[in-house]
């Protein structure tokens, strides 16, 4: 993401250190992710250490500091979905990706996330792929739709 | 404007503005703490400077770092529920902190010796040992030095303090004022002939014009200077030869 | 039209709309509430809109997409008006039939109507539906009826009349109908709305601030998003009647980060109520100013608490602060603020129009009106449901909520959130309202009610609620930061085997400490789902820690999967079985190896002959 677009960003709020929440939200909405230089600019255009934008980006769990995967597979761990099984997707997800729930893949196609509760809980358990949310997911169904991301990537 | 209450039943006498825990310990009354320091805002985290507090008909325990006094309030500083409830908070922090003096100290006055939660996230070489995360390196770096190298990241049981990203932090001045206040001793500082070594960074030493002992970093220096309003020139000697040097004027003074 | 501006250029506005609209189109609403869009409700309202195209019935129906019908279990939910037609899960490819043989010749299409789980009886009329009947949707109601992005579908029905009125009322008046109406506040504190107001307006400042607290957090809690998406208006309307009162000119609405939807449908409901002159200056030509902005949460629970929501509105992180000295003194940049939760700011205009004698009538006496369940979890009609405070567990949970599915047990019902505690099938008598679960070591809070049937385990439960709370804990104090985290490890001891009654013991000193040492609601409430677990169901505690077992065969280092002889010898399993350990050739019963097995579940997953046991 292009600094200049970033400056765009903070001038839009006025470059005011109370917006600092709205100002990395939306930059992230862009970069998807918060990237180091971007950091470190945002803090010397809004006068705040960088020590606070860390904290913030660190505190608050909608943001990532690192890339994340193309497909982005969110699992919703609220409790109705939990009561539903819930965890046995994280793990489904975690055994046929081979990485552990909050990382990502190394070619970086796939990111596996929790979230606390989207709200869905009917369609319990949920989860939240590439933004489009899958309800009444089972070990097997949530497999083989990974399965099929993966080919469409060219076999994995 | 004066505020009469009551510490434990005695009638007691303050300032409005002041905390209870001020004018408790004034009082000559225990009460412990760990992250609470005269240099900064009390910050109320380590939760052993809890009180009773009675405002009327409410009762309340809260912390008294930062209670400000009122009139007619009446304060117990020691009942066993409230010393049962900071040895159980001394346990939670000794787990944590187990080669911690100060906190070793404390807790064996509340009858803790070991503590029955095991040593997890300080274990050697996985997470800060010691570290309590009282916050006094972070706020001292950010109320009284003005540097802002230093801030608590993460939440909940993932909380630390520190740099960011953990590496060496571009506005840190070396001046090792977060190391004197950390109460677990935690903050390593190596100090050679010419350099320190601090929070993964190096920075050169200043020395003294007179003896050579060390004064300051010259970031430091650069950073007060910046500040002011003492000039460049203040800080080519050390305290003690300042010292000796103002006395050694005021000597004169009258001859 | 654009500005209105007096409240008789309102009634005029209004009355036109009404007109146009009365007697000449049907109206065909599409839940388009997040739950129905998770099953397609958007292609089902452009499926309707192509077809109505198609047949030239554009100018005699109007399809309107709307939010949270409530019903979420039976989406997409499809509401046909004036008939009250209910058509439940509905596919795009089912719109076709519908407009031919409902829409255009009034044939009911049994297969789409809502069909009672126990008796099979089916219903047409949304009314007549038990999940809907034993309902009193004072403010889910208007959802069926508005498209949240159209205020004219908000004034249509009354929309603004209320600010209307409060204005020539003069907040005196409005203040007092609002104490009078005794409204709490429905984000979990159950706190008087009116008296709040009136401490903040008698605080002494030059500014003062609204806040609409939107940071609906509760795992398995979603009435806020469906009010915010289906009739932001009504949230509008009400903090605009509150800023009157207050004397606030600034107002905020914090909504989490998880909730788009929402954000969409209130930045488009902001602008709209703009462009009529509801917001920004001289509202309605009485001289008073006062407009609204957005903030999004950043993904912390914390945040939903009132202290650490104003720290995080003004760039810091969502720290909770001591409230001895109170936020409607100093709160926001240290004025005074008055913050509201979603449900409570949709109350206010119902009670101006209403008055407080009418409000008062609804409900207890200690909590009139009504209130916003999630009803979600091991139950039949998995949705929203909207009651008068005062009916019981059991009213809610079995007449509405249809009881529990596939033959299971009632278990308990956790109420109020990870503040909440869990309840046996002793207490399900028990009146909802905001003081009767108290006394039982739960809350109502803020509305949050998950079902839990025989397989569901309590240790399990109060695991899983301490990993949440030590996860969303902000780590300032120590009681909550290293308490929490130490409940959830001692739990956790006693949920792989390793616990002993020394354990639970510890449990119990350590959460007296937790609950009397912290610093916020998070970590004093953060003790009761493991109090009320070790309260209702020590004997399930005592199996795990005594027996090494879990009774309801969750736990996974107590549980052992066997293949019974219901066993056709499939091979599927054994082909999905992550670890290859079960055993077995065609036709023949596969055996798992136990001293292998994973326990992913996986095989009781796949298996179609309900073969596999779990004990």
């Amino acid at each position: 993401m292009e600094l200049s677009k970033v400056d765009a960003i903070v001038d839009n709020y006025r470059a005011e250190p109370a917006s600092l929440l709205a100002i990395m939200q939306d930059v992230q909405d862009v970069a998807h992710y918060l990237p180091r230089e971007i950091v470190e600019h945002v803090a010397k255009r809004i006068s705040v250490p960088v020590a606070r934008i860390y904290a913030m980006a660190t505190f608050f769990g909608s943001f990532h500091l690192e890339p994340r995967g193309k497909h982005i597979c969110t699992v919703c761990m609220g409790t109705a979905c939990h009561v539903r099984g819930a965890k046995r997707l994280v793990e489904q997800l975690e055994r046929d990706l081979k990485i552990k729930s909050g990382g990502t893949t190394t070619d970086m196609m796939f990111t596996v996330e929790e979230v606390n509760c989207v709200g869905a809980c009917a369609l319990g358990p949920l989860v939240i792929l590439d933004g489009e949310y899958r309800g009444g997911m089972t070990s097997g169904s949530l497999t083989k739709i990974v399965e099929k991301l993966g080919k469409d990537e060219g076999g994995k | 404007m004066t505020v009469k209450f009551t510490i434990n039943g005695e009638p007691v006498e303050a300032q409005s503005g002041q905390s209870v825990l001020d004018v408790a310990r004034r009082y000559g009354f225990e009460i412990p703490s760990l992250c609470h320091h005269e240099a900064v805002t009390p910050y109320g985290a380590c939760r052993l400077c809890l009180v009773e507090i009675a405002k009327g008909r409410r009762r309340k325990l809260t912390t008294s770092c930062n209670y400000e006094v009122l009139e007619g309030i009446e304060v117990i500083t020691g009942s066993p529920a409230i010393r049962q409830h900071r040895a159980m908070v001394l346990e939670l922090i000794l787990a944590e902190a187990p080669d911690a003096e100060p906190v070793r100290e404390l807790a064996k006055r509340y009858g803790v010796v070991i503590s029955r939660f095991k040593t997890t996230r300080a274990v050697a070489g996985e997470g800060p040992r010691d570290c309590i995360l009282c916050g006094l390196c972070a706020r001292v770096c950010t109320e009284v030095v003005k540097a802002d190298a230093l801030a608590f990241n993460g939440r909940g049981d993932k909380r630390g303090v520190g740099t960011p990203y953990s590496e060496a932090s571009a506005p840190c001045i070396g001046c090792a004022s977060c190391a004197s206040v950390c109460p677990t001793n935690r903050i390593v500082v190596k100090d050679t002939k010419d350099m320190r070594e601090i929070w993964g960074r190096e920075f050169a030493l200043v020395r003294c014009d007179s003896c050579g002992a060390p004064v300051m970093t010259e970031a430091h220096r650069d950073h007060a200077v910046k500040l002011g309003p003492l000039p460049a020139d203040y800080y080519k000697t050390c305290t003690a030869c300042k010292r000796k040097s103002l006395s050694g004027r005021f000597a004169k003074v009258g001859s | 039209m654009g500005r209105i501006r007096n409240p008789k250029e309102l009634h005029s506005y209004r009355e036109g709309l009404v007109a146009r609209r009365t007697g000449s189109k049907k109206v065909i609403a599409v839940c388009c509430g997040t739950g129905c869009n998770a099953s397609g409700a958007r292609k089902v309202a452009q499926a309707f809109v192509d077809e109505i195209q198609k047949q030239g019935l554009a100018k005699e129906i109007d399809i309107r997409p709307t939010g949270c019908h409530g019903f979420c279990e039976r989406g997409t939910l499809v509401l046909m008006h004036p008939e009250e037609t209910l058509y439940t899960r509905v596919k795009p490819e089912d719109v076709p039939e519908i407009v031919e043989k409902t829409v255009k010749k009034g044939e009911i299409l049994e297969k789409h109507l809502y069909d009672d789980p126990v008796s099979g009886a089916k219903h047409i009329k949304e009314q007549e539906i038990p999940f809907y009947k034993h309902q009193e949707r004072l403010i889910l109601g208007k959802n069926g009826l508005i498209d949240p992005t159209k205020i004219d579908d908000y004034i249509a029905l009354g929309g603004y009349e209320a600010l209307a009125k409060a204005l020539e009322m003069g907040p005196d008046r409005v203040l007092d109908e609002v104490k009078r109406a005794n409204v709490r506040g429905r984000g979990g504190g159950g706190f008087p709305a009116g008296k709040k107001w009136e401490t903040c307006r008698n605080a002494t400042a030059t500014k003062r601030y609204i806040i609409c607290n939107a940071d609906e957090g509760d795992p398995g809690a979603f009435m806020d998003r469906s009010v915010l998406e289906g009739n932001p208006h009504a949230v509008i309307e009400g903090m605009i009647i509150g800023a009157f009162t207050i004397g606030s000119d600034e107002g905020y609405v914090y909504v989490r980060h998880e909730y788009p939807l929402a954000v969409k449908h209130l930045t488009v409901a902001l602008e709209q109520a703009r462009e009529k002159g509801f917001l920004g200056k001289d509202i309605l030509g009485t001289g008073f100013g006062f407009d609204v902005k957005i903030n999004r949460g950043g993904g912390a629970f914390v945040c939903g608490e009132s202290t650490a929501l104003m720290a995080s509105i003004e760039g810091k992180v969502g720290e909770p602060r001591a409230k001895h000295i109170h936020t409607v003194v100093a709160g926001l940049n240290g004025k005074p603020t008055n913050l509201n939760n979603v449900e409570t700011w949709a109350n206010i205009p119902l009670v101006i129009e209403k008055g407080a004698d009418w409000y008062t009538k609804i409900g207890t006496k200690g909590s009139p009106g009504t209130k916003i369940f999630s009803l979600v979890g091991k139950v039949n009609n998995t949705g929203l449901v909207e009651v008068a405070m005062g009916m019981t567990l059991r009213q809610i949970i079995f007449d509405i909520g249809g009881g529990i599915p596939k033959g299971g047990e009632f278990k308990a019902v956790q109420t109020g959130g990870p503040s909440g505690g869990c309840l046996p099938a002793a207490k399900l008598d028990l009146a909802v309202d905001f003081d009767s679960l108290w006394e039982e070591g739960s809350m109502m809070g803020s509305g949050g009610m998950i079902v839990m049937d025989d397989k569901t385990c309590m240790v399990d439960v109060a695991k899983y609620f301490l990993n949440f709370l030590k996860f969303e804990s902000c780590g300032k104090c120590t009681t909550c930061r290293e308490g929490l985290r130490r409940l959830h490890e001692l739990v956790t001891e006693i949920a792989e085997g390793r616990g002993t009654l020394d354990t639970i013991q510890l449990i119990e000193e350590l959460a007296a400490t937790v609950e009397a040492g912290s610093l916020c609601a998070l970590g004093t409430t953060a003790v009761n789902p493991v109090r009320s677990t070790l309260k209702f169901f020590r004997d399930e505690y005592l199996a795990h820690v005594n027996e090494k077992r879990c009774p309801a065969g969750v736990c996974k280092a107590l549980i052992t999967y066997e293949i019974t002889d219901a066993c056709t010898g499939c091979l599927v399993c054994k082909k999905r079985c992550p670890e290859g350990v079960i055993k077995g050739d065609k036709k023949e019963k596969h055996v798992i190896d136990t001293t292998k097995c994973i326990k992913c579940g996986i095989c009781n997953d796949v298996c179609k002959f309900d073969a596999v046991r779990v004990y």
